[in-house]
């Protein structure tokens, strides 16, 4: 078997599944007596070693196989789940991920483990062993299988247990367990399996699994059935015992020469249930991406279409041309949709994160997340990561207080810090949030001011919000004493950086005694964005619609001077002007007229008049990158191709506006 | 130098004023006509600004003014030849482009000392060939990311 044919769906698949123990061991430690969740624990994490063994990772297979006897142990409530118990679970865990990472990134999957693998082995010999239970072939009913079982015998269905083996050399073992299954209800109703609907979807069972059918029929109709579907091997049908298994002799019929006695892997808590059928596939993110660059040269292209049917001024051309707009419209959306993921990538890790922070802390935290499943683009998604676990360790480091603190000034000793995302218009808000102690002024205020920030002058002017935007400034950080979770000269200013080159904005607010809330405003997409075109001199240039309030022609005449610098008067604002031809040192070409063609554009609550030639009009254009030689360009976000083929710069506005 | 074995180089020759250059071919993506170019505003003089490859957003630098040579106007046989430099790809716009040469490794000669300083060591050796002296450049050199702020810094403060 070629390995790397699978590697792909290894790596994506046990990342799913480390995920999946992660989430449900941190629910386990809120509810240690809900004994479902360790079986959901149990089943990612045997459902990963078979993966690893399969895929020859050692390393994995043996620490995951330890890990899995502990989960035993605490599923047979022979291990207490308590904190140092989930603590080792979780280091485990730790190296697991670390070993799919390292497979990932094309290496072996290799990883000394005889530590980790010692720890899980003492907790295991320090509770006594309890006798290895068979689990196989035994089938428990819980109460509502017997109550449906007990019904169904009033009236008159007989629950049939049917064991079925395919053959070994079967290919695709998830389809014939489904055509199995849909030859079953033909007959009946299928209320449990083993193993679960789940496992044998994904393949986690050798040859052999059986199901118990509620049915009118005769045993012989059924297993006649299901002998029917290829590459079945053998089926027995038998009623059921409700307490005590069915034995094998009974009523074999051999399809081929292969035995029937293999064991059934699991038991299952649950009863069958088919997962609802959302169908989708998995496509590997770089097709999504070259169909995105495929895309945007379509794009280009329909610019370029647009502009030659309107010199030509052929109705035909020109009725096509919109059309294949409207089309190419629908089908922007569609792919844009496609790269859309939910924010729940990101933050799913954060709540481990923030177990391990608050622990080395001291702090006692609650991380609350809501709106995970807003969608942003995965170019956003993928940088956003970042920015989000350096506000969020913030909020602890510097928010939350410890909780001696906290209880004296009478708030609950564990602090709340709120993770929200949440859509609005072409924009997504992801805000953080603590209700801890709020920022310091005072103790702002002197930073900025002994690091040279700010005069004492200019500090004594400032509103609350300036001083909080104080902190986005370079070489500040308010924690008294360093720890290894922020001030470590990486400030928040990195933070501001990257989610302003990512086109978003971050804002503070706060409160004193009440806690802080942090902002995020992200761009849904980086890729394509609706600009305003406009002639400065000769230039074309590119303004995102984003920043623009509006356009308008302004007379020489209304231009004031307050202190050397240009304003006018723009709805009751004074607004500075910038002249672009002065800014860009655009060569003069056109004479100066009385009239001026302005565009209003903003940053957050400030704006400015940007004096242009002429509105060209609006259009969707691809964002391109002016390439590492020119990455730093001021005002300048990017470059885009128009419909003549050439190059149009894009105004970076914020930049513009100081 | 990052060879000294023994080997043939593949050069691209290309003139500038009246010098004749190299480059190795391996580094040359294409060679191109001139065409429009969109100008970049607040980069030092020798960036000609960007165009449009195929696609693909090109920063484009005058080689002349990198080697603060006088500008020429643009003429049939101006050529814009596209290098890469590490992730970078780059036009260097050229008099014209007129040959590509086989040379022996053996044959590239330090550069003279009084060239190399005056230079930035944007050279990396000269070669003799029967009658003509080619220039063997420092592709990195030239498109040095430092350099370019270290320009743009010096413009800033002549700003000022």
């Amino acid at each position: 078997m070629d390995k790397n044919q699978y590697l792909d769906m290894f790596i994506d698949e046990s990342t799913e599944h480390l995920q999946a123990i992660n989430d449900n061991l941190l629910r386990l430690e809120k509810t240690p007596q809900d004994l479902t969740i360790i079986d959901e624990v149990f089943r990612s994490a045997h459902t990963l070693k078979g993966m690893a063994a399969t895929m020859g990772f050692e390393d994995l297979t043996n620490l995951t196989h330890h890990m899995e006897n502990v989960l035993d142990g605490i599923r047979n409530e022979r291990i207490d789940a308590g904190s140092e118990v989930l603590d080792i679970v979780f280091d485990s865990v730790d190296d697991l991920e670390q070993m799919v990472t390292d497979v990932a990134s094309g290496g072996e999957g290799r990883r000394d483990v005889s530590v980790i693998v010692d720890r899980l082995g003492r907790l295991e010999q320090d509770q006594p062993a309890a006798a290895a239970q068979s689990e196989y072939e035994t089938l428990t009913f819980d109460e509502y299988e017997t109550a449906v079982v007990e019904q169904g015998r009033e009236q008159g269905y007989i629950p049939y247990q049917v064991f079925v083996s395919l053959s070994e050399n079967v290919v695709l073992k998830a389809a014939r367990v489904f055509m199995v299954f849909e030859a079953l209800e033909k007959y009946g109703e299928v209320i449990k399996s083993v193993p679960s609907a789940e496992q044998l979807e994904e393949e986690a069972f050798d040859f052999d699994f059986q199901a118990i059918v509620l049915s009118s029929h005769a045993a012989e109709e059924i297993q006649a059935a299901v002998l029917k579907v290829s590459e079945v091997a053998s089926v027995i049908c038998a009623e059921a015992d409700m307490h005590k298994p069915v034995s094998q002799e009974r009523n074999i019929t051999e399809k081929e020469s292969s035995s029937t006695d293999s064991a059934i892997a699991e038991r299952a808590a649950e009863p069958a249930k088919h997962a609802p059928a959302g169908k989708t596939i998995r496509v590997n993110i770089d097709r999504l991406d070259s169909l995105m660059n495929l895309f945007e040269e379509l794009v280009i292209d329909r610019g370029r279409l647009e502009q030659i049917s309107k010199e030509l001024g052929s109705s035909d051309l020109t009725e096509t041309v919109e059309h294949m707009t409207r089309i190419s419209g629908d089908l922007q959306s569609i792919i844009l949709n496609m790269r859309m993921v939910p924010v729940d990538q990101v933050f799913n890790r954060f709540p481990r994160m923030i177990r391990g922070l608050s622990k080395e802390l001291g702090k006692q935290v609650e991380l609350v997340i809501s709106g995970a499943e807003t969608e942003l683009d995965r170019t956003v998604i993928d940088e956003i990561g970042d920015p989000l676990v350096h506000l969020l360790r913030n909020s602890i480091d510097h928010g939350i207080e410890s909780p001696a603190d906290r209880e004296s000034s009478g708030k609950p000793a564990a602090g709340t810090v709120r993770l929200h995302a949440y859509h609005s218009g072409n924009h997504v808000f992801i805000e953080v949030s603590d209700d801890g102690a709020g920022i310091n002024k005072e103790k702002v205020l002197q930073k900025a001011i002994s690091g040279g920030v700010v005069s004492e002058e200019a500090a004594s002017q400032l509103t609350d919000r300036q001083i909080y935007e104080l902190l986005f400034s370079s070489g500040l950080s308010t924690a008294e004493q360093l720890s290894d979770i922020s001030g470590r000269g990486v400030g928040l200013d990195v933070v501001k950086n990257k989610i302003e080159t990512l086109g978003g904005t971050v804002t503070i607010d706060s409160s004193p005694g009440e806690g802080t809330v942090f902002s995020v405003q992200l761009p849904l997409t980086l890729s394509i964005i609706s600009v305003m075109l406009v002639e400065v001199q000769q230039e074309k240039y590119a303004v995102p619609l984003s920043s623009i309030i509006e356009t308008a022609i302004i007379k020489r005449s209304d231009i004031w001077s307050v202190q050397q610098q240009k304003v006018i008067d723009f709805r009751g604002h004074v607004v500075p002007l910038l002249d672009l031809t002065e800014f860009f040192q655009v060569p003069v070409a056109e004479e100066e007229t009385d009239e001026l063609s302005v565009v209003i554009v903003r940053k957050g609550e400030k704006m400015a008049a940007l004096v242009v030639h002429r509105f060209i009009g609006q259009q969707e254009i691809v964002l391109k990158s002016l390439g590492d030689y020119l990455k730093n360009t001021k005002a300048v976000s990017g470059a885009t191709i128009l419909g003549d083929g050439q190059v149009a710069l894009i105004i970076d506005c914020n930049a513009l506006i100081q | 130098m990052e060879t000294t074995a023994v080997g043939d180089v593949k050069l691209i020759v290309f003139q500038l004023q009246d010098e004749e250059y190299g480059a190795e071919v391996d580094k040359v993506r294409s060679i191109e006509r001139m065409q429009h170019i969109t100008r970049v505003p607040g980069t030092p003089d020798f960036v000609e600004g960007v165009m449009n490859l195929r696609g693909v957003v090109t920063p484009i630098i005058d080689l002349r003014r990198r080697f603060r040579m006088n500008k020429r106007e643009t003429t049939d046989t101006t050529r814009i030849i596209i290098v890469q430099v590490g992730e970078m790809e780059v036009g260097l716009i050229v008099d014209s482009a007129n040959d590509v040469i086989d040379i022996q490794q053996s044959n590239i000669e330090a550069a003279p000392d009084s060239a190399a300083e005056a230079d930035d060591s944007c050279i990396r050796g000269v070669v003799k060939l029967e009658n003509r002296l080619l220039i063997l450049l420092h592709l990195e050199k030239v498109l040095d990311a430092d350099e370019l702020i270290a320009v743009e810094n010096l413009e800033e403060h002549r700003e000022l």
